[in-house]
């Protein structure tokens, strides 16, 4: 018999208990139902702040449930009849064998007169997200109260778009449940530093209606305040217990959570003593058909207001519904944030018999462990500024110290790759995962990279924060098997790329041979080579088929055309943004025809001649140089193309002029060597008909200028491309573009597309952001110089080829028969085109 | 043995025409085609000239170095190493590639045929 279970609340622990279920229950024992109140689907709430990068809500949705489940939208659960089984909802009476109430958590508002003024909000939910970005829209300054872990998030939010803000906490510091004192002083002088004031001891008392706030400070642009004329906004004064008048334009309230137990009443279930749904240790309420879990349940009383402990309450309770009895197995309240772009953790017991405490005021870093009174174990302890020592110490908590205190503690003093953890430690703490797990899943599974650990394990999906130990882990397990997780180029290099690159740049190097002599071992290989001609390329090193390069070039660096099967070449003239003029169709025509060149549209928005051979290329070449056209680059890991929409000047959605857009980048860029190739896109709206977001770099257009997406990819492993600045005008979107190349072919590894290299970036995406737009390593300036150095020396390399008798000469069929035809090419005909016949293999070879 | 004595020497090119470090294509009379490289030390030597992975008439267009020590050209197409010296295929031993003797006479280069 199938029972049915409904499920009421939708958020992150509803969607995971149905997720858990439908992967576990193999027979099909349970029908789900599942009633919740949202009318979106399921989404990541965790990751809410960061809806405020792309205002995409999609981007937060979980991944969804498969169509077994039937998913009521919009449609919250009203009543339960414990007698009678069955709950009601707007949609009728549903019957249930186990109903598990996943109500979550409401926002607390203080009971402050006027807090339910226009422009008074909460942080929530999407909407009131939404809601928040519509009045910021008009208004120049904001207040949150509460300054708590998700009060400095509103608080980031509200200063990413653009306001004054002023946090107002009723303890004497901030974040008061994770830091003490001395942390919580730090803390605040970071957030001060960014502009942010800070009101502790002080409580909200009413909040008025201002008559419209004056723009006395100063502070809005003018178009602000035009916004604010077409659109006014009634301001709001805040009165605090300090006496202290504060006029803002919005407030946010972000002053605790409360249980959604509002059904505990009606359908008579025990609450805890502060509220939620009274359950034991099982997660059960005294009505055995009846569980609860997240952060609605009162687990012996105690609830928990983060998503990790709502996980394995989701967990547990599916395994009952299965038949074995699994507990809750307690929580681990660690949390490890950014905030603002300050680092804060906290693990384990932050007060204890005895601390260790380093405090640098000077590089904003203050960190505190907490030992037993013999000192030997970790008990816990916080950290503010730098966080990297998190993974290794919230995974030590209840063991031995892995090193001594302050190697572990003094930023970048350990590499926590040489502490070794114990097998049973939490590494992923959202979805607890034991280093154990993931060892046997590295070994099982032939993991050899983070992105498979993620999919495997799920570790990392989460709030990310587990991600650099995966690395590490990851690597030394892999030095385990003996699959040397070595840098080592080739075998002909210790070095990695990165350290290459940095060699011949520093040391300014010329030459391979050069190279090999002083750093390398042996005469170089088919892997080392074209990377460092790739290098020296970077580096502005002359032309590819110099008398010092040409020897290094894979064949089709070579012979500046891409090898096919049959050994003959292809040639693609490059067609900036994909936009040609007819003349340019005819003489690409004309070549294809004269030469007998099979010709298709490519996926770039070019065209390729297909069936040349190698003594044909520089005759070719002449053609199509004559008529204006230059090498396309499908052969190099360089720049390949831009693509366009048709943009403004024709498409009525258009914003921006992205064929514009689209051919200025590719003259910019083309030529430019790197670690991999490099494709971009321009679209002119968000409709994104250039398919932008699967480029390294894409451009989409907005009203206000231009959003920039790095780290896309297409091919075998697709990746969308991340938001990385919005709105920004067309200089700074160059200058950006040029920092986020410049760095790429700085750092990556050989063969490594901006994807993957962005992906195993230590602090991705704001890591990036700090160094190319903050210039947090001050290398900025170098970055841009490397920049204009290449848009000054590009020249074409086919014409340098044509002008070049030495050069040219390499264009040969056979040493003693230069400009005899190669025999052994032929071709039939398919579909009115020429296409090549290939030869048989070989018979068997003597040596 | 019999071959060593009716063996002749056929002249293929000035061995300047050769850049160190790199191969050319030849064409002997009868069609066949050869690959000629020339190290860093000056050696020379040669191999058929057809990839025995994928047919095609390539391996001269390879990148010539060393692997484990022994000189070595990658097929252009999907980078097996063979032995310069034997034509032994280093990834794959049912897949070598037959060696031509070669020698350098006056500044020719000269292939021998059998
Ligand atoms: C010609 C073309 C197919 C076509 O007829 O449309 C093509 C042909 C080749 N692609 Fe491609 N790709 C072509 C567009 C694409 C696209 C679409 C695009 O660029 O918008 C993609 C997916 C986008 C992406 O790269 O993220 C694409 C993903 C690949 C990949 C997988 C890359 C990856 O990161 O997974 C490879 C393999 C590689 O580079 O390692 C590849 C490799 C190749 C190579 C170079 C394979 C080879 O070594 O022989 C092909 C030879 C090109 C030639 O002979 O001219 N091609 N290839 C397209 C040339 C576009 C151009 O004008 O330059
Ligand atoms: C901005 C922000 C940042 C956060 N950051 C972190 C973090 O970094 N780490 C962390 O661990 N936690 C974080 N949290 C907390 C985390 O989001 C919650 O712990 C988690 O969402 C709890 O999941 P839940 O399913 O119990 O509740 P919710 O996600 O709130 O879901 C409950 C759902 O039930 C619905 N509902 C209520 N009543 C009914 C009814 N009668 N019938 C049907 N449906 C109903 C609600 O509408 C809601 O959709 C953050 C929260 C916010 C808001
Ligand atoms: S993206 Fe599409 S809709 Fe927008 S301008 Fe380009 S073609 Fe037009
Ligand atoms: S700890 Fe959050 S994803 Fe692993």
């Amino acid at each position: 018999m199938v029972k049915t279970l409904i499920v009421a609340g939708n958020g992150m622990v509803g969607h995971h208990l149905v997720r858990t279920l439908r992967a576990r229950d193999t027979e099909g024992a349970w029908r789900v139902i599942v009633c919740a109140e949202e009318s979106r689907p399921a989404y990541d709430r965790v990751a809410l702040s960061s809806y405020a990068t792309h205002w995409d809500p999609t981007q937060l949705y979980l991944e969804s449930v498969d169509d077994q489940v039937e998913l009521r939208l919009g449609e919250p659960v009203l009543t339960v009849d414990r007698a009678a089984r069955v709950v009601q909802t707007a949609g009728g009476t549903l019957s249930y064998d186990a109903l598990v109430l996943a109500t979550g958590s409401y926002p607390f508002v203080p009971p402050v007169p006027g807090r339910d003024l226009d422009g008074c909000f909460t942080y929530r939910t999407i909407e009131d997200l939404d809601a928040i970005r519509s009045r910021a829209a008009s208004a120049g300054s904001g207040v949150v109260i509460g300054g708590g872990l998700l009060g400095l998030e509103a608080a980031g939010l509200l200063r990413d778009l653009g306001l004054k803000v002023d946090i107002v906490e009723f303890a004497p510091r901030l974040m008061p449940l994770q830091v003490d004192e001395a942390g919580g002083a730090l803390l605040r002088r970071l957030i001060e530093d960014m502009g942010v004031k800070v009101h502790t001891d002080a409580a909200a008392q009413f909040i008025e209606c201002g008559s419209e706030v004056d723009d006395v400070r100063g502070r809005f642009s003018p178009e602000h305040r035009q916004l604010r004329d077409s659109n006014p906004v009634e301001g709001l004064t805040l009165s605090l217990s300090s006496g202290t008048l504060l006029d803002t334009d919005l407030i946010v309230f972000s002053a605790g959570v409360r249980p959604r137990d509002e059904l505990a009443d009606q359908a008579g279930l025990v609450k805890g003593e502060r509220g939620g749904f009274l359950v034991d240790e099982h997660c059960r309420t005294h009505d055995e058909h009846i569980w609860a879990i997240g952060e609605c349940a009162a687990v012996d009383g105690r609830c928990y207001g983060l998503v990790a402990p709502g996980y394995s309450m989701a967990e547990a309770v599916a395994e009952q519904l299965l038949g074995s009895p699994q507990a809750f197995p307690g929580a681990d309240l660690s949390t490890k944030l950014k905030l603002m772009g300050v680092g804060v953790a906290s693990f384990g017991e932050t007060t204890g018999p005895l601390d260790v405490v380093y405090n640098d005021p000077a590089t904003g870093n203050y960190a505190k462990l907490v030992l037993s009174d013999d000192a030997q174990t970790l008990l816990g302890g916080m950290l503010v500024g730098d966080t990297d020592a998190y993974g290794i110490l919230k995974a030590s908590v209840g063991s031995p110290l892995p090193a001594a205190p302050l190697a572990l503690l003094a930023p970048a003093g350990t590499s926590s790759a040489e502490v070794e953890l114990p097998g049973s430690a939490q590494v992923c703490s959202c979805h607890a995962v034991s280093k154990h797990a993931l060892c046997t899943a590295i070994h099982e599974q032939e993991l050899t990279d983070v992105p498979g650990i993620k999919a495997c394990t799920k570790a990392g999906t989460g709030c990310g924060g587990c991600v650099p130990m995966l690395n590490q882990l990851l690597k030394k397990e892999l030095a385990k098997q003996g699959k040397t997780v070595s840098k080592a180029l080739c075998e002909h290099f210790t070095q990695s790329r990165q350290e290459l690159f940095d060699i011949v740049r520093v040391a300014g190097i010329g030459t391979f041979s050069q190279l090999i002599a002083e750093h390398g071992t042996g005469r170089g290989c088919d892997i080392c080579k074209p990377a460092v001609a790739s290098i020296l390329a970077s580096l502005g090193g002359g032309h590819i088929l110099g008398t010092d390069q040409v020897a290094l070039q894979d064949t089709n660096d070579r012979y500046l055309a891409n090898i096919q099967r049959d050994g003959t070449y292809s040639v693609v003239p490059r067609i900036p943004g994909g936009e040609i003029t007819p003349d340019k169709l005819i003489v690409i025509g004309e070549v294809a025809r004269d030469f007998g060149l099979y010709t298709k549209i490519t996926g770039g928005q070019r065209i390729d001649m297909f069936g040349a051979r190698v003594e044909q290329l520089p005759l070719i070449w002449k053609r199509l140089v004559d008529a204006g056209f230059e090498s396309g680059h499908a052969y190099g890991k360089s720049l390949r193309t831009v693509k366009s929409c048709v943009g403004s000047t024709w498409c009525r959605y258009g914003v921006q002029d992205s064929v514009g857009m689209a051919v200025e980048l590719e003259l910019r860029y083309r030529g430019l060597r790197s670690p991999h190739k490099l494709k971009s896109a321009v679209s002119g709206c968000a409709r994104e008909c250039a398919e932008a977001r699967s480029k390294d770099f894409g451009i989409i257009a907005t009203d206000q200028g231009w959003n920039l997406y790095v780290g896309g990819n297409g091919g075998t492993t697709p990746r969308h491309a991340d938001l990385l600045v919005s709105d920004v005008d067309s200089e700074t979107l160059i200058r950006t573009i040029d920092r986020f190349l410049m760095f790429y072919i700085r750092t990556a590894d050989r063969l490594q597309r901006t994807a993957t290299w962005l992906e195993s970036l230590d602090g991705g995406l704001d890591y990036l952001r700090g160094v190319i737009i903050d210039d947090s390593l001050g290398i900025c300036a170098e970055l841009d110089a490397a920049m204009a150095t290449h848009v000054e020396s590009y020249a074409d390399e086919w014409a340098g080829v044509l002008q070049d008798k030495e050069k040219l000469a390499r264009f040969s069929s056979f040493v003693n028969a230069p400009a005899q035809p190669d025999p052994s090419i032929s071709f039939r005909e398919e579909r009115g085109q020429k296409v090549p016949v290939l030869l048989g293999l070989p018979g068997r070879n003597q040596p | 043995m019999t071959a060593m004595l009716t063996s002749t020497w056929y002249p293929l090119c000035s061995v300047d025409a050769l850049e160190p470090e790199r191969g050319v294509a030849a064409l002997l009379p009868d069609g066949t085609q050869i690959a000629i490289f020339r190290t860093h030390d000056d050696t020379v030597f040669a191999l058929a000239n057809q990839d025995p992975f994928t047919g095609a008439m390539v391996l001269s267009r390879g990148i010539v170095g060393d692997k484990a020590g022994r000189p070595v050209v990658c097929s252009p197409m999907y980078k097996q190493a063979f032995d310069l010296r034997t034509g032994e295929c280093l990834d794959d031993p049912a897949r070598n590639v037959t060696q031509y003797p070669v020698r350098v006479v006056d500044g020719v280069l000269e292939v021998e045929l059998s």
